[in-house]
């Protein structure tokens, strides 16, 4: 008799405690150690107030999630929370109304929402035009180099000076090929994030009309003399097999972690693989071109960012706004920093992570916060935007693939890609 | 003869109202969704629409990249249909002389059957690939310059060597079955005549082969055109440059990774039109040359 009682109390209680939470789901993308990060997050989250649950959700990869997210729109169930990748940025900024800029959301759940808090670098690649933040960057990550010191060491290398330049990094390689210390001197993962969008940075020259596209429609200038010189040093060195393609994503990791390969340029989010692989590596900033003027200026973030949709309501707006204020709270930051790599949102963070001697035992953590904060960004080192990124990246890709295979030159390459993206831009905009 | 009728009139309907649910919801309604988006051009979040009548297909046809994925479609499927089909019969017929084992040989070649096309790429991928690939090491000591990564007509043999290898399986059990069905007296009638097992095959064998042959052919075309896309999808991705992008891997990359809804949603309307073009040629021209016995 007593634990029928029990139970009808139970079931009675279930709902009132249900209506009292509001539930505040978040679709992600993340895999492995990095959705651990997501469920802990969210799981201190919700045992750390009694008013929200935050239900984290995996949807696939990158552009699954972003696919999903975008029919459930359509289908009018769309969640409250989305991780959305970089290059789809544009394609969340071109849909108002179907968004909430996450500034609103803080400022309208009651908090002070101070931009200045933020790493610049950051917070400017996912700001409107007039400067607002539209999506709260929950991982970024910036292009380094690393090289394999058994590897150096056997080619008559200095192991403790990676090369800073990209003539260095040629001359270099070359050295590792001819000495025989490894069949591949250099490689790198994503071409076109690395060597387009963050060389157009980098090197401080243009990447695309209006700032890359972050003030308007942008204009494609990647057939630019620099970008000519620098794939056609890299399309030489492809033919004498001294740079290997390794696909159009992050494949080229294997050919570094195998061993097959001295020297790769990856994001920094790509750490965790290549210390799992057991090998001895050294980290270096991004190389630069040192015939371009005022280079290093400074990298552009890659990653993901959360997006907040529209037409939800204000109990669940004030949840998101809640969330996202307890993300950005400095031990939470630290702590996603340090477990996966991905780089901190606040000063506050990186401050405590500096004082908190983790730098010092880990020197390469900070060098791509060091790339990305170094300098005041110019109208070339803001981050690219464009309405159709991923198609742009396509196409890019595409044209290098025909080069690198010897049936065109880079300049044939880069103009093609040019006339190719700008066509495919101004179909977008609808143009 | 007497003509049987059923005093139900409600009893048929309810008997096939499952199949034409299912047929409903899975095709129709999907197909008037696609004709529609044809003719619209839309943001990704359908926002904003506006009707442009056939501009996107105008715009379609008129992409060299479409022609090229045509070629690219008509070059594979060509290779896959043939190759699964010519190896399969070839195998069915040896595993017909074999007296010992015949059932474990069969079973065997069943196998393949039952991965799934993206599995399968995967295996061949890691075979293949010029990096990690247990076989390419060997090619390329062999003198190969093994790099499908960026030669794009070794990438093309490479999602064919995939496709061909999982289609096999189901070609060789209709092909075991088909040779089953050829009465043993007329092999025999044949031999007896002195006719040699190469003759007895062309001129007995084959010709009572094709009604098997001819359903192959439209079954493998329809599976080159659309099952194979697991394949292209984790072999290649359609790279590089554009040399293993088949029209449905661009209706993919189009209408989801690029999301340009309303030329992918042209181009799947084209690719119905093809598929029911093809397949009503099929039955028209080459099935007058089946002999069913």
């Amino acid at each position: 008799m007593k634990t029928v009682n029990l139970c009808v109390v139970g079931l009675m209680a279930l709902p009132v405690a249900a209506q009292a939470q509001t539930e505040i789901s978040w679709w992600h993308a993340m895999t492995g150690a990095n959705s651990e990060v997501v469920e802990k997050i969210a799981a201190d989250f919700n045992a750390s107030q009694s008013d929200y649950v935050v239900k984290p959700v995996f949807k696939g990869t990158y552009p699954e999630t972003l696919n999903a997210g975008i029919a459930a729109f359509r289908a009018g169930q769309a969640p409250d929370i989305i991780q959305v990748f970089d290059v789809g940025t544009g394609v969340m900024m071109g849909a108002q109304g179907a968004i909430k800029p996450v500034a609103e959301v803080l400022t309208e759940a009651g908090f002070n929402f101070d931009k200045s808090e933020y790493l610049p670098g950051i917070v400017g690649y996912y700001s409107s035009p007039a400067g607002e933040m539209l999506s709260f960057p929950y991982n970024s990550s910036s292009p380094i180099l690393y090289y394999n010191k058994d590897i150096f060491e056997k080619a008559g290398l200095d192991v403790n000076t990676p090369p800073a330049t990209w003539a260095e990094v040629w001359a270099a390689a070359r050295q590792i090929k001819s000495s025989g210390a490894a069949t591949c001197g250099y490689t790198s993962t994503w071409l076109t994030w690395i060597h387009t969008e963050n060389f157009a940075a980098w090197n401080n020259v243009s990447w695309a009309s209006n700032e890359n596209g972050l003030a308007g429609t942008p204009e494609l200038a990647v057939d630019g003399p620099l970008f000519v010189k620098h794939f056609q040093e890299m399309a030489d060195l492809a033919k004498e097999g001294v740079f290997v393609y390794g696909g159009r994503t992050s494949e080229a990791k294997q050919n570094f972690t195998s061993g097959e390969c001295g020297i790769l340029t990856e994001s920094s989010g790509g750490l965790g693989d290549i210390v799992k692989a057991g090998i001895n590596y050294g980290i270096g900033q991004l190389p630069y071109d040192e015939s371009a003027e005022g280079a290093p200026q400074n990298t552009v973030p890659g990653g993901a960012s959360l997006w907040v949709m529209g037409g939800k309501s204000d109990e669940a707006y004030k949840g998101v706004g809640t969330f996202f204020n307890y993300l950005s709270q400095t031990e939470v930051q630290q702590y996603l920093h340090e477990v996966s790599g991905y780089l901190p949102v606040t000063m506050a963070a990186y401050e405590a992570t500096k004082s908190s001697g983790f730098y010092e035992t880990n020197p390469a953590r900070e060098v791509p916060i060091t790339q990305m904060m170094g300098k005041e960004p110019t109208e070339n080192s803001k981050g690219v935007r464009a309405p159709n990124l991923p198609q742009i990246r396509d196409i890019l890709n595409e044209e290098f693939e025909k080069m690198l295979a010897g049936q065109q030159t880079a300049q044939e390459a880069m103009t093609a890609a040019a006339t190719r993206g700008n066509a495919a831009i101004k179909d977008a905009t609808g143009g | 003869m007497r003509r049987t009728v059923f005093p139900h009139k409600l009893l048929p309907w309810l008997l096939l109202a499952p199949q034409l649910a299912i047929t409903l919801i899975f095709f129709y309604w999907p197909a008037a969704q696609a004709f529609r988006q044809s003719v619209l051009r839309e943001d990704p979040f359908g926002l904003s629409s506006k009707f442009v009548g056939l501009a996107n297909f105008r715009k379609v046809l008129n992409d060299p990249a479409y022609l090229n994925a045509m070629q690219v479609t008509v070059v594979f499927s060509v290779l896959v249909a043939f190759f699964a089909m010519g190896i399969a019969l070839f195998l069915a017929v040896q595993v017909e002389k074999i007296i010992r084992g015949k059932g474990l040989y069969r079973t065997l070649m069943i196998w393949p059957y039952a991965v799934a096309p993206a599995i399968a790429g995967m295996l061949w991928l890691f075979m293949f690939n010029p990096s990690f690939g247990t076989l390419a090491w060997p090619l390329r000591q062999l003198g190969i310059a093994w790099n499908p990564l960026l030669n794009g007509d070794q990438a093309m043999a490479l999602v064919v060597a995939a496709a061909t290898w999982k289609q096999i399986s189901y070609n060789f059990l209709f092909f075991v079955a088909g040779l089953q069905a050829i009465p043993k007296s007329l092999l025999e009638a044949a031999a007896i005549d002195g006719a040699t097992k190469r003759h007895a095959f062309w001129t007995i064998v084959f010709p009572l082969l094709t009604p098997t042959t001819f359903f192959l052919l439209v079954v493998n075309t329809v599976y080159a055109l659309f099952d194979t896309f697991g394949i292209i999808h984790a072999v290649t991705s359609g790279g590089p440059g554009k040399s293993t992008e088949t029209l449905v891997y661009k209706v993919y990359n189009d209408g989801f990774v690029n999301l340009i809804m309303g030329d992918s949603a042209a181009q799947s309307v084209i690719l119905m039109v093809i598929v029911i073009a093809l397949t009503a040629f099929q039955f028209r021209f080459i099935e007058k040359r089946v002999h069913y016995g």
